[in-house]
């Protein structure tokens, strides 16, 4: 019988387990289905990890690197090349690989760190042939940065999320010509540095609400057709564009990869696509949490690194000290929010402040974040800017939640 | 005046430089410096891989170690396709010592046993 069972190894399992030690826990298992840890971080070769967490900047793999060596220095036990596949409420994990075969454990918490992964074209349905040629831009960055191949030659990239911008520098890098970066939104859903370094650096176009209208091709992509959308994201017909190229990649989002945090029987959120949690990342199932990018989907690891210690911490206090008490508030959003992490917190398991991830769903100029227990202020944030790509993280002192029952309200005015 | 985003850190703060070189809108100091050199001597940190034999996979990641010239990028990169290393490789070793005359190293990102 294990004290924590960790599913997955990348930086949110590591950081979960590395902490879980710390706080006095001796028999932690980490189920990891890849070959070796560090998750997605090990493709993402560009840097910009860690400024945060380490007041560095480092690259993906480094920063995995740092945390695999931390790791190294606890006796937590790994086992990679093995895959989860079930987990109960009852908290017994299955998992199989060539190693250990099917095998059942027991444990008295499990921590879900299994990420997320990338939306598909059939997801997002483009009318058109269905040649070769069209890959998720997080399929393209595994070729060129683990594989060593380059999937084109010439290139568009629909969707401006994180992955897109960033390979479309690295396609360029390796001597591809990227031709246009398309995204939907009259925003971008990257990072406003990943639009400067990747894009304006070497001169891609980003097209703002206009998006791929049809691909043509009979075995391999041949022309790729973009048509700007009006204010509801329907096509504008006249306003086709056609670029003739070999590559489409496709960069429209992420879904954290909840499959067993479903059967598990925890209670999901809509919104994040993830479990419903408190503020000490603990889930509906008693002894089960979560974090990272499974349970919402972070632009930075630094802030999975944070989040996931807190999880860990969590679950090695369940383990010795026995379940957290107290009654809950929900966190709701308001106007201009279009989720939080947690959705719930209990006043009674915080020490002095919580903190509270969330996402607007439109551009902001200058504007204040306010927490309100129905009409009563709780206090406020200022913000030059804030955008959906870039997820936002305030702190709040617990002692202002006291006297409050019910729900609080995370929400923006513009001023 | 010319508007400039910093991308030293995820924050992306948008500052202002005018024809003296006065930066405002910077969060923090390294946003001055960045706006500073960028309308100087703009540089950038180079990552990309190289080839690396005996290793679980063909390519190792690399960068330069500090950052170099912009217009020196598509150098660098040649002078990187041009390396195969041979496992094993430790993060941080040298791979290429003084890259295109930079005075930059670029080193392995990654543990490749
Ligand atoms: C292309 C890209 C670029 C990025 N750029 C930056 C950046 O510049 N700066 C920055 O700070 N952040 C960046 N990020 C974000 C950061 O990398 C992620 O937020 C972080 O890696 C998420 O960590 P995670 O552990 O939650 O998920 P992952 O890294 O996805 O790890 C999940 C792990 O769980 C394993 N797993 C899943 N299911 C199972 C199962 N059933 N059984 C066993 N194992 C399982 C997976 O194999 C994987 O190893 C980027 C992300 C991507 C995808
Ligand atoms: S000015 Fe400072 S805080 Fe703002 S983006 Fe640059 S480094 Fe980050």
């Amino acid at each position: 019988m294990y004290e924590l069972i960790v599913v997955g190894g990348g930086p949110a399992g590591l950081a979960a387990a590395c902490a879980a030690w710390d706080s006095g826990l001796r028999h932690i298992l980490i189920v990891e289905r890849d070959r070796e840890l560090g998750g997605i971080l090990n493709q993402c070769i560009h840097n910009g990890f860690g400024l945060t967490w380490f007041k560095e900047e480092l690259t993906g793999p480094e920063y995995a690197h740092r945390f695999i060596e931390l790791l190294a220095r606890t006796g937590v036990e790994v086992r990679t090349d093995t895959m989860v596949l079930d987990v109960t409420a009852d908290l017994r994990v299955h998992m199989t690989g060539p190693a250990t075969g099917y095998r059942i454990e027991r444990a008295k918490s499990v921590i879900l760190a299994m990420g997320c992964r990338e939306r598909t074209r059939g997801a997002i349905g483009i009318p058109g042939t269905r040649p070769a040629g069209v890959y998720t831009a997080g399929a393209a960055q595994r070729y060129v940065n683990v594989e060593g191949w380059l999937p084109g030659r010439r290139v568009v990239i629909l969707g401006s999320g994180d992955i897109g911008l960033i390979m479309a520098r690295r396609m360029t890098l390796e001597g591809a010509k990227v031709l246009a970066c398309v995204e939907v939104m009259p925003y971008s859903g990257g990072l406003t540095r990943n639009i400067v370094q990747c894009l304006q650096d070497f001169d891609i176009p980003l097209y703002l609400s206009h998006t791929v209208t049809q691909i043509r091709g009979r075995d391999r992509v041949e022309q790729v057709v973009v048509s700007r959308v009006d204010e509801k994201r329907a096509p504008i017909p006249g306003t086709e564009m056609v670029f003739d190229c070999d590559t489409l990649l496709l960069s429209v989002g992420l879904i954290p990869e909840n499959e067993l945090t479903e059967r598990a029987g925890v209670e999901m959120d809509p919104r994040t696509k993830g479990a419903v949690v408190y503020e000490n990342m603990e889930t509906s199932v008693p002894g089960v949490f979560t974090c990272g990018n499974v349970t919402h989907v972070h632009d930075l690891v630094d802030f999975v690194s944070a989040e996931s210690q807190r999880a860990g911490t969590a679950a090695a206090k369940y383990v010795l000290h026995g379940p957290a008490a107290g009654e809950s508030v929900s966190l709701k959003n308001g106007p201009g929010v279009s989720y939080t992490v947690p959705q719930r917190v209990r006043p009674q398991n915080v020490e002095k402040a919580f903190n509270v991830f969330f996402r607007v769903n439109r551009i902001f100029g200058k504007s204040e974040i306010v927490v309100r227990a129905r009409e009563r202020e709780l206090c406020r944030f200022k913000r030059d800017r804030l955008a959906p790509g870039e997820m936002e993280n305030i702190t709040v002192p617990v002692k202002l939640l006291e006297g409050v029952t019910g729900d609080v309200t995370v929400e923006i005015r513009e001023v | 005046m010319r508007e400039l985003i910093c991308i030293v850190c995820p924050r992306g703060c948008h500052m202002r430089v005018d024809g003296d070189l006065n930066v405002t809108g910077n969060f923090c100091p390294r946003g001055e410096a960045y706006a500073k050199a960028e309308l100087t001597h703009p540089t950038r940190v180079v990552t990309s891989t190289v080839r690396i034999t005996g290793a679980a996979y063909p390519r190792c990641p690399v960068k330069t170690a500090a950052p170099v010239p912009k217009e020196k990028i598509f150098d660098v990169m040649d002078a990187i396709g041009r390396v195969t290393l041979s496992a094993p490789v430790r993060v941080g070793q040298t791979v290429i010592e003084d890259v295109c005359g930079t005075g930059v190293a670029v080193v392995a990102a990654r543990e490749m046993p």
